[in-house]
């Protein structure tokens, strides 16, 4: 991002007209160019990037909560389409959000082009040349030495171990040290600049190639393989991932724990897995156990696998009227986060029905609630989050559950319609802890039991996430250089006394001594080099300085941060 | 993890101590600023009454530089180096103005206050066997003692910056009283996902930019006040103030620390992010307004240095970096519901 320079007045004459039309095209390409990267241009960019941003706070999101996305366009019917229109709940992939940083960033390239040029250049320039008058730098001061300047430029060359140095000659015998210090300050500024372009491309390398999805396994021993999309609940693919070339690799989750305070409030989670990777799977090795835990996910092969959320199974087994058993446990949903109080349908058809209308009529499905520590009584609430006294509140319906219509259902409840249809019909309520069963008319029993636990697994696949740390930690070091190193210059001017002339310090006589000027000039941040210059005068002017001054500070207009520009663009 | 609860008390008797003594200590300064505008007005301070002692070569640690109470005087003792040494009594020793007393005075009762405001944060920590910042009554009393501490360095390095005491602390208090009132959580636990260690590095990175940007927003707004006063003549008691380059150095300083502070706060969060819940950056509201203050500090550093924004309007945009870090902390953790929504609150 560069200053802004004032085009210089066109004074070449006036072109032919035949040429005139694409030199126009060239003067507004130049301009636009020249605006674009203008420091003003990228200042504005960046705060329309903040204020685009800022709906994000307010306004609910897709991506990180669809929940309540839905719930807001329950909440504003009218405000919420128009909203969604211009991308308000997509905020973050809309086109007018990345027009802004987009724009932002060709500005910071058209900015850092020039000025890593400029740096790279710098490293071979000379430093400048000493000023003629010494006396008008903020930091000044003279003195006399009684050694010859020779002497006392190879002893400011000693001093100034560190600094860029040039030594140099003028008429009469008088040598002059001019030295820089901190020009890590404009490497630090760039190194942060080129990180953020680094971490913009790793982040969309990461939203081209990367994904993410969400499946539900049974804490026993079941075994999930991440084979394609349908192996997932949810699946959220990068732009260019089909789901078709997943890297193998299966996990088998054998048990999960979790640990609860008195009070209730949870203390870890824990889940005892199995994976086998591609390597595994295909030599038929045996799987590697691991542990996931909250803040700490499996990690293997480029793969990440997280322990994201967990609940209840209960095990319900239906004995049907002609002695043949069906045993199913399947997830259900906790509805009280502190309490795991869940609900949820577990959904039988019976076996060895061929004929699509009696198995419409004979489908079973176990709903209600269930309490891990069941409160007792006769509505069944749950106390703790623990498994210590699960129960069950079981309505059980028979008829069709719905399942052929070709409607989604949730797994989590029955098709509510097909009640109100009277297809569907309550045919027992009963609370029951594991062990005990119930008994429908037509002699099915129905036993709980037991509870299973299962896990919401989230597997990510991010290819360029280590590149973009990589490039977290470097703008980290590149704004800390560009913040706290100091450009500093500082002068020496020795003149030789004439030969036997008296110094005035100490009285003594000198054959070749030298009156020593200094000067200091902060590129960057008065604040600090005024000590560092004292430092200076009393390591080199050791006797009693002549003279000596510091102007007030002001503010120089070098001063700056990252943003720290003292050259055109 | 067991909570000490009786010594989790007691931490709160040493918060409310630290504000209490915060709170006498903002009215020392409240008086020595009264007493500065009777002296300003009363013109006839004596020349002899001496103005502006610079202690020694001024760069000794540790020697306090008195600060002339004409304000005329104080824009230019306020620079790098302190006005040169004026008369002194036969002891060598100035005679200090009351008000100077007062204000010293404040000083070292913050001085105390910040001495309560650790013990308060050390014995919650050990109340709760954990960092003392995993909730916003924790966080609040976090960043105001690293606002504090902000302060008194800065007052270590510019003893003539004493003066701004009142207005450093006045934000402070308000926020502790908020902190101690509807922010208030006993000592707890906290839930699995803060068991990491990054809770230590995250917030505690958080609080400390946070801290030391409460002290650049306090400057900006002066510096603001005190350049319309300049400009117009208006709000008369602002031109007690140090001068408006001073205020404008300060806050770009403050901002200048507190940045790559607060870039790695948001890296680390980042960081965090990605074991905790699977990516390293989703949007969540509080990453949302912790990215838009980050971009508003870019763009006020960028403004310090860009022709036609320095002054009045980069002070403006670092004042609206501190609404936005506010914003941040109470908006988004008390009403926006989002995955940092840990507050305690309720």
């Amino acid at each position: 991002m560069t200053q802004t320079l004032k085009s210089p007045p066109d004074e070449s004459p006036e072109p032919p007209a035949g040429r005139r039309w694409w030199r126009d095209l060239l003067a507004l390409a130049r301009n636009t160019w020249r605006g674009l990267t203008s420091m003003r241009t990228a200042l504005i960019l960046l705060f329309l990037l903040a204020l685009a941003a800022l709906p994000g706070a307010f306004l609910p999101q897709r991506g990180p909560s669809p929940q309540a996305v839905q719930d807001y366009f329950t909440a504003h019917p009218t405000l919420a389409p128009l909203l969604d229109k211009i991308g308000i709940f997509n905020l973050f992939s809309t086109p007018w959000f990345s027009a802004v940083y987009l724009l932002l960033f060709i500005s910071l390239v058209g900015c850092l082009v020039p000025r890593t040029w400029e740096q790279i250049q710098g490293l071979r320039a000379r430093t400048v040349a000493v000023p003629r008058n010494l006396s008008r730098l903020p930091h000044h001061a003279a003195g006399t030495d009684p050694r010859s300047p020779d002497d006392v430029v190879a002893d400011t060359r000693r001093r100034l171990r560190g600094w860029k140095l040039d030594v140099r000659e003028e008429p009469d015998g008088v040598r002059t040290v001019s030295a820089e210090r901190g020009a890590l300050r404009e490497v630090g500024n760039l190194v942060f600049h080129m990180s953020l372009l680094a971490l913009l491309i790793g982040i969309a390398v990461g939203k081209l190639f990367g994904y993410e999805g969400d499946v539900i396994v049974m804490a026993d021993g079941s075994e999930f393989c991440n084979s394609g999309i349908l192996s997932y609940d949810t699946f959220r693919p990068g732009l260019q991932v089909d789901g078709t070339n997943l890297d193998p690799f299966c996990l088998d989750v054998d048990r999960f724990d979790a640990q609860y305070r008195p009070d209730g409030a949870p203390e870890s989670y824990r889940a005892d897995v199995r994976y086998s990777d591609a390597a595994q799977i295909a030599d038929g090795a045996a799987p590697t156990p691991a542990t996931i835990q909250v803040n700490d996910p499996l990690r293997f092969d480029g793969e990440r696998v997280y322990l994201i959320d967990h609940g209840y199974a209960p095990q319900f087994t239906v004995t049907f009227p002609d002695g043949q058993q069906r045993t199913q446990a399947i997830q259900w949903e906790p509805v009280n986060p502190s309490t795991f109080l869940s609900q949820g349908a577990t959904k039988f058809d019976r076996p060895g029905v061929t004929d699509d209308a009696t198995r419409r009529r004979t489908q079973l499905a176990i709903t209600g609630l269930f309490a891990p520590t069941s409160s007792g009584g006769g509505v069944v609430t749950s106390t703790y989050p623990a498994l210590t006294a699960p129960e069950v509140a079981a309505d059980v319906y028979r008829g069709d559950l719905g399942l052929d219509s070709g409607k989604g259902q949730s797994i989590f409840g029955i098709d509510q319609s097909m009640v109100d249809q009277g297809r569907l019909v309550r045919v027992d309520r009963q609370n029951l802890v594991p062990g005990q069963s119930l008994t429908l008319d037509d002699g099915t029993t129905i036993r709980f039991d037991a509870v299973k636990q299962w896990v919401r697994l989230q597997v990510s696949h991010d290819p360029a996430q280590d590149a973009v740390l990589v490039a977290a930690i470097a703008l980290l070091v590149g704004i800390t250089l560009s913040l706290t190193v100091k450009r500093r210059r500082f002068w020496v001017r020795a003149t030789p006394t004439a030969p036997g002339a008296r110094s005035t310090t100490d009285g003594r006589t000198v054959a070749a001594g030298s009156s020593v000027e200094l000067g200091g000039l902060a590129r960057t941040d008065q604040a600090g080099y005024g000590e560092e210059f004292d430092r200076l005068r009393t390591d080199l002017l050791p006797d009693r300085p002549t003279s000596r001054h510091e102007t007030p500070p002001r503010t120089d207009p070098d001063e700056a941060g990252p943003g720290d520009h003292g050259g055109s663009g | 993890m067991n909570v000490d609860a009786p010594l989790g008390d007691f931490g709160d008797v040493l918060f409310y101590s630290a504000l209490a003594v915060y709170i006498l200590a903002m009215l020392l300064h409240a008086v020595e600023h009264g007493m500065l505008r009777r002296v300003a007005s009363a013109e006839a301070v004596p020349a002899a009454v001496p103005a502006a002692v610079g202690a020694g070569g001024g760069d000794e640690p540790g020697t306090t530089t008195v600060v002339p109470d004409d304000p005329a005087a104080g824009d230019d003792a306020a620079g790098d180096d302190p006005a040169p040494a004026g008369p002194r009594t036969r002891d060598g020793r100035p005679p200090r103005p009351a008000s100077e007393r007062f204000g010293r005075m404040g000083v070292s009762l913050t001085v105390l206050g910040l001495g309560l405001h650790i013990a308060m944060l050390v014995v919650r920590g050990v109340a709760a066997d954990r960092p003392p910042w995993g909730n916003m009554y924790e966080f609040v009393a976090a960043v105001t003692l690293v606002g504090v501490l902000a302060w008194l360095v800065v007052l270590f390095r510019r003893p003539e910056l004493r003066r701004l005491g009142v207005f450093v602390l006045l934000p402070v208090i308000v926020l502790m009283m908020l902190g101690g009132t509807v922010l208030y959580t006993q000592t707890a636990p906290v839930v699995p996902a803060l068991h990491s260690y990054w809770l230590a590095i995250h917030v505690t990175a958080a609080v400390i930019s946070s801290g030391i940007l409460l002290f650049a927003g306090v400057a900006s707004v002066l510096y603001l006040l005190r350049s319309v006063h300049d400009s117009n003549g208006r709000m008369a008691w602002t031109a007690k103030l140090p001068g408006a380059a001073v205020l404008d150095r300060v806050a770009y300083r403050a901002t200048a620390v507190a940045f790559p502070i607060w870039t790695f706060a948001v890296i680390a969060g980042a960081i965090w992010a990605e074991a905790a819940w699977g990516r390293y950056w989703g949007w969540d509201p509080k990453e949302t307004t912790a990215f838009i203050a980050w971009v508003v500090y870019a763009g006020y550093l960028h403004a310090r240095s860009t022709a036609g924004w320095r002054g009045r309007k980069a002070a403006a945009v670092n004042v609206v970096g501190f609404a936005v870090m506010s914003f941040n902390l109470f908006f988004v953790n008390l009403v926006v519901t989002g995955l940092h929504s840990y507050a305690g609150v309720g």
